[in-house]
């Protein structure tokens, strides 16, 4: 009995060297900078950059103007769409790797762009989509159009180039669940009566939902600070917040501004967790209690 | 009788070069607990995919009561399924896997809570309902799946292997629970099994299949007793089976007294047979352990039917309510036979290892197959 209690203490102290690492990593690394930041947001700004160490609330009151708030409407319309897009494309896809014999094969396919670096795959992109870029050299050699289309420095190029951007994130997630789903379900479900999309709706989709979940988040938060991509590919249309940021930083040289852009992000992605989180929480208990099919 | 007739006409289906099922036609009658019974990968499960829906013969029909359902999806089919693996839900609980096909139908909520109370009480799943299928036993699972199967009222329940990941125990309880529900329900079941004693003990008719092919259909006794091929005979029970030649064949009242040869034994044996074969026709023989005496003495009667051979206990199995020994004949072969356990009436000391023995048997206890497969 003794030996035993004296173990189970000592283990408790040791639990607490095995969080330790981690909690030291969180600390430095995300603890302090967002201290930094919620620091920098409240103080004035200095001349060339920088800040001076006076309180103020100067930062939020710039914040508080029509043309910011467009841009953040914009930038939340172009994340909720590119992430709506993105789970519609990834979501058979990784349904159809999952069910697939030559799984290596795909996820290999899905990893491989990563070898490159981010700035280069976005420059292929311009590569294709410019005015005499792949796409219209190819319709005007056809013969299908005169002029050149705008495909490119636009809100739509920017949504692209985004879904190709984030769409692995979307598809490793989801297709680890589908991959663990037993699709005997389906036929179980198909058994007693639903056709194929009922069968998808009401088994598929909810024992899967983990993976939807972090597909979303994996996402939807990534694009929506995003700023290479409106950057280099959008136009007037899609500045979005990230791009705030930067050029409050290299160009007005407002830093507490760009800190307080900074945190908007922060709090709209801690927001879409605990969201997320909540909804979960909802929705298993109305199936502990609830209905099936709504 | 409630339920359909499952007719199931010239079908076939392959897998690349491997023929699941080969030109496979079979009458199910309506009502009937009808079992598909073979080893695995014989084409059983195939062919209950194919009478739900979940695959498609390359050729061939199914009809249910005369109609034929290959045009129509699974959903669409009066037939339901009990899988293997259970199948249930895992997100809902058992209430709400059992209301599953009925909410799909859009019933108002009193029906589907009554229907759902009146199925949970038939499978007696009443103290389980809000359980999640992760925290029942693989009995209850089963009940949820039968019940899940059954509250559609389908014409034609499908039973795949629906025991075989149940302890042994529990199967045989589930198996007369199985039967109960089948005379309650009164539709046609159609259960697929690679275990003989369950197929013996539940089912009307049994067919048995081998490599795609029905070997043979008919009731668990015709089956047993009277195997229409070497491997029915071996797949069904335990049996001593020998290649024999036909040697003469006498008529005998209204069964013929025949003679074989075989090597094997080295001597001549007499069976009685329905049929008269002709001299030379090379036939298997095959007669059940249960069927064989094991005895120290001699038997005391003697006569042409009695057949007599003697030799070693090689080795004796004990097994509870019956022993099996297996013999080495004189003549070099090794025979099974099964004894009922001596008691204190019976006379004379217990056989054992080593012991010196004679196996007999009458001529109507032989059976002969006359039809040699491969």
């Amino acid at each position: 009995m003794k030996a035993i209690h004296q173990n189970s203490t000592r283990n408790r102290r040791l639990g607490f060297l095995y969080t330790a690492p981690m909690g030291l990593w969180l600390t430095l690394f995300f603890l302090v900078p967002l201290s930094i930041i919620v620091t920098y947001s409240f103080l004035k700004k200095g001349l060339y950059g920088g800040v001076e160490w006076e309180f103020t609330f100067a930062a939020y009151r710039q914040m508080i103007n029509p043309s910011f708030f467009r841009v953040f409407l914009r930038t939340l319309w172009v994340s909720i769409l590119a992430t709506t897009i993105t789970m519609i494309l990834a979501l058979p896809c990784a349904y159809a790797m999952a069910r697939s014999r030559h799984q290596v094969f795909y996820l290999g396919l899905i990893i491989i762009p990563f070898w490159t670096n981010s700035l280069i795959r976005i420059y292929a992109w311009i590569a294709v989509l410019s005015s005499e870029g792949f796409i219209n050299e190819a319709l005007r050699t056809l013969g299908i159009i005169q002029e050149s289309l705008p495909l490119i420095y636009n809100q739509g190029a920017v949504i692209t180039v985004l879904v190709y951007m984030y769409i692995p994130f979307a598809i490793l997630p989801l297709f680890t669940v589908i991959d663990k789903f037993d699709f005997q379900l389906l036929e179980a479900a198909r058994d007693v009566g639903s056709s194929k999309w009922q069968s998808i709706r009401h088994v598929l989709l909810p024992n899967i939902r983990s993976g939807i979940i972090t597909a979303v988040l994996f996402t939807f938060i990534p694009i929506f600070g995003a700023y290479t991509v409106p950057l280099l590919v959008g136009g007037k249309d899609s500045y979005m917040i990230g791009n705030i940021i930067v050029d409050q930083v290299t160009k007005t040289r407002n830093w507490p501004l760009a800190a307080a852009f900074s945190l908007i992000i922060t709090a709209v992605s801690t927001f879409g967790v605990l969201w997320m989180l909540v909804s979960t929480r909802k929705e298993r208990r109305r199936m502990k209690t609830g209905r099936a099919i709504v | 009788m409630k339920g359909f007739d499952v007719t199931v006409r010239d079908v076939s289906r392959a897998y690349g070069n491997f023929k699941a099922l080969d030109n496979v036609s079979i009458h199910i009658r309506k009502g009937e607990f009808f079992s598909l019974l073979g080893p695995s990968g014989c084409g059983k499960t195939t062919l209950l995919r194919i009478i739900a829906g979940f695959d498609s013969p390359d050729t061939g029909t199914v009809l249910l009561d005369g109609n034929n359902i290959l045009p129509l999806p699974p959903e669409k089919r009066p037939v339901n399924t009990v899988f293997q693996s259970y199948a249930l839900f895992p997100h809902l609980s058992v209430q709400e896997n059992i209301a599953f096909p009925l909410r799909l139908k859009k019933l108002p909520e009193s029906t589907i809570a009554e229907r759902v109370r009146e199925y949970v009480h038939l499978v007696q799943l009443d103290d389980h309902i809000s359980k999640k299928p992760a925290m029942l036993s693989g009995g209850q699972k089963q009940r949820v799946a039968i019940a899940r199967a059954l509250i559609n009222e389908p014409s034609v329940l499908l039973l795949d292997e629906p025991l075989s990941a149940l302890d042994a125990k529990l199967r045989q309880n589930l198996l007369v629970e199985l039967d109960h529900l089948h005379d309650q329900v009164g539709i046609t079941f159609i259960y697929v099994t690679h275990d003989q004693s369950e197929a013996l003990s539940v089912s009307d008719r049994i067919a048995v299949m081998n490599q795609g092919k029905i070997l043979q259909v008919g009731s668990p006794y015709e089956i047993y007793e009277s195997p229409a091929t070497d491997f029915v005979a071996r797949f069904i029970g335990e049996t001593n089976l020998f290649q024999a030649v036909v040697k003469h064949c006498v008529p005998d009242q209204d069964i013929y007294m025949t003679t074989l040869n075989i090597p094997e034994l080295g001597k001549d044996i007499t069976v009685t047979d329905y049929d008269l074969l002709p001299v030379g026709q090379r036939v298997s023989f095959t007669v059940r352990p249960e069927k064989l005496k094991i005895t120290s003495e001699r038997p005391f009667r003697s006569g042409k039917d009695l057949n007599v051979f003697a030799g070693v206990v090689e080795e004796p199995v004990y097994s509870g309510f019956h022993s099996k020994y297996y013999v080495r004949l004189d003549q070099g072969s090794v025979v099974k036979v099964i004894q009922q356990h001596a008691n204190y009436l019976d006379e004379g000391p217990a056989i054992s290892w080593k012991d010196t023995v004679y196996v007999s048997w009458i001529a109507e206890d032989g059976y002969i197959v006359e039809a040699i497969d491969s």
